[in-house]
């Protein structure tokens, strides 16, 4: 797939030019694997909440309100004496529900139109008038913007990031294909008849593939701060989900007397984050040959 | 250079014209009817329908499009629908906060991000630069609330060194005022120095890599004065570019530091507005933002011929 870029490498047959790219990348970015690691562990803890000494999240029992961490209350309980503990682990459900969400759709539809608008040149200028438009107002505010629109939901949550963050990758896929379009290698597929679909879907998509990647996961980690943004200001994921977000918002009032509250999810979505970005940078590296050898 | 500038100020206006578009669609989308809110709870139906043809909600949408327009080229926004007082006072009542918290950040995020990245680059491989890049990563991946509570849970809480939230205005004395934006500053610049510090950095080491750079070593110039006359010079642009595009962090940012400093600016009013569903306020600091942002990044367009003779277009 990416023989423009590794075309003077001979490889063997079995090993991808581009999976070799990973390996190295990988083995050069130590922080890459961190990150990855921090990410699967995240994963399981979400996939697994309920096995993992959790109690039912939203269980109240207000006679055991604000108790400080122990071993029975791992991270303490909040105002309404539920498990802080068990919040955090479900609440990752919500961050990495939204920002995977986020990133496929986003990556997908950015990825529709943007081929599409670099390929049709009658659309390109009407289409990226309106991307830039929707790129000048800031992302954070577009989230709000729709989700003032909307009941809140997570589906509505990852609709309204979805929105906010795909013309950043509208803009990537049509500046790829607009490079990408004067290739030999594609003049020879139009020269030859090859269908327009065709063209899009044999010879350029494959080498759209390794930057929305990179993209995706820059993408993710951004949505999932924006999750955390909006449901801490009352505009995002229900109040009776758990998500990290909510779970700082109901702790802000309690600063002075339970600050620990507010830093367990704030340290997780931190975490995860930095997981996914360290990620996102090992993998651009892996992609970008001549960025690589400077970091 | 003319037929430059009157391109980027006609692409500008188009800009513009797709953000207000935009806003004014969300706005006639708004499931729920304003009549009735205004109205109240004791309202008849005759009474949400006098209201309707008051306030013109019954016209076709390019219509009222076009009178919202006319009003918005007139500096009217529109009224809010709690308070019934015109978005533009609510909007100029709060904006001292918010101008001092955002232009504190700027100034002192560049002052510290563009040094570290030089250093970064003049040193790349050592430990210095190792250090400004896991920062850089760091302050990307931590989010500007969780940073701010760790901040007052440390300085203000456990030490009470610096306010805990609260805003002073200027005229109860600089100090006091800087005392309240020293913590939102950190808080709301850090991600915005990441930003810009990496940029410098790379934007930095593509220089030094340059033929020109290795003719002033060669010809015996000082260290430092290649550093900052040949290569930061020549470094500039993308580094500028970064920082009109990273205006769009530090105003979502400050959305966010307002709300944990209870700051009194436009972005806790935007917050008040989410929770009341006062849209006529969303939809006018949303317009108000985003041509802040287009402006900064047409000012940072236009300065590029400073930078670099090069550029005549």
């Amino acid at each position: 797939m990416s023989s423009t870029l590794a075309a003077s490498v001979p490889v063997a047959k079995s090993v991808s030019p581009t999976w070799k790219r990973f390996r190295d990348a990988f083995r050069r970015h130590p922080t890459a694997i961190v990150g990855a690691v921090i990410l699967l562990l995240v994963i399981g803890a979400a996939v697994l909440a309920p096995w993992l000494g959790t109690v039912d999240p939203e269980a109240v029992s207000p006679i055991k309100r604000l108790r400080p961490p122990s071993e029975m209350y791992w991270f303490g309980t909040d105002m309404l004496g539920r498990d802080v503990y068990s919040r955090v682990v479900y609440g990752s459900r919500v961050s990495l529900t939204v920002g995977l969400s986020v990133a496929l759709l986003s990556t997908l539809i950015g990825l529709a139109i943007g081929m599409v608008t670099g390929y049709v040149r009658a659309l390109d200028a009407p289409v990226m008038r309106v991307m830039d438009g929707l790129m000048s107002i800031p992302s954070v505010l577009l989230a709000i913007a729709l989700m003032a629109l909307t009941k809140a939901s997570v589906g509505n949550v990852i609709a309204a990031i979805t929105i906010a963050e795909m013309p950043r990758v509208v803009r990537l896929v049509r500046s790829l294909v607009l490079t990408l379009r004067e290739q030999p290698y594609v003049e020879a597929a139009i020269a030859s008849g090859t269908s327009l679909p065709r063209i899009l879907a044999r010879h350029l998509l494959p080498n759209l593939v390794a930057p929305l990647l990179v993209q995706g996961t820059y993408v993710c980690g951004s949505a999932m701060i924006t999750e955390a943004i909006l449901s801490f200001i009352g505009a995002g994921t229900p109040p009776n989900i758990p998500s990290w977000g909510n779970i700082m918002a109901e702790a802000r009032s309690l600063i002075q007397i339970a600050g620990y509250l507010i830093l367990y999810p704030g340290v997780f979505l931190s975490l995860t984050v930095l997981a996914v970005n360290l990620l996102g940078d090992g993998m651009r590296d892996a992609l970008d040959p001549r960025l690589a050898r400077r970091m | 250079m003319t037929a430059y500038i009157v391109r980027r100020l006609l692409s500008t206006v188009v800009v513009m014209a797709v953000v207000a578009f935009v806003v004014f669609s969300l706005l006639y989308l708004t499931p729920g009817d304003p009549a009735a809110v205004i109205a109240g709870d004791i309202a008849t139906d005759e009474d949400i329908r006098r209201i309707h043809a008051q306030l013109g909600l019954d016209d076709p949408f390019l219509f009222r499009f076009g009178r919202w327009i006319w009003a918005l080229l007139h500096g009217d926004l529109g009224t809010s629908i709690f308070t019934n007082l015109p978005v533009t006072q609510l909007i100029g009542q709060r904006i001292e906060p918010t101008v001092s918290l955002t232009l504190c950040t700027l100034l002192v995020a560049i002052i510290v991000a563009v040094p570290i990245g030089v250093v970064a680059a003049a040193k790349a491989g050592s430990w210095i630069d190792r250090l400004v890049m896991a920062f850089s990563v760091l302050g990307f991946s931590v989010p500007v609330f969780v940073i701010a509570y760790a901040l007052i849970l440390t300085l203000s809480v456990q030490f009470d060194l610096l306010p805990v939230q609260g805003y002073r205005n200027l005229n109860d004395g600089v100090w006091e005022w800087l005392r309240h934006l020293i913590l939102p500053s950190i808080a709301l610049g850090t991600v915005y120095v990441a930003l810009i510090a990496r940029m410098t950095r790379a934007s930095m080491l593509e220089v030094l890599a340059q033929d020109y750079i290795r003719t002033a070593e060669a010809k015996g110039l000082a260290p430092d004065s290649i550093l900052i006359g040949h290569a930061l010079k020549n470094a500039a642009i993308p580094v500028v570019t970064t920082i009109g595009v990273g205006v769009a962090l530090l105003i979502s940012g400050a959305i966010v530091t307002e709300t944990v400093f209870a700051l009194p600016g436009i972005g806790r009013l935007t917050v008040d507005a989410i929770l009341r569903r006062d849209y006529p306020i969303i939809q006018g600091v949303i317009l108000i933002f985003s041509a802040v942002y287009v402006l900064v990044n047409l000012a940072v367009d236009l300065s590029y011929v400073l930078f670099d003779p090069r550029v005549r277009y």
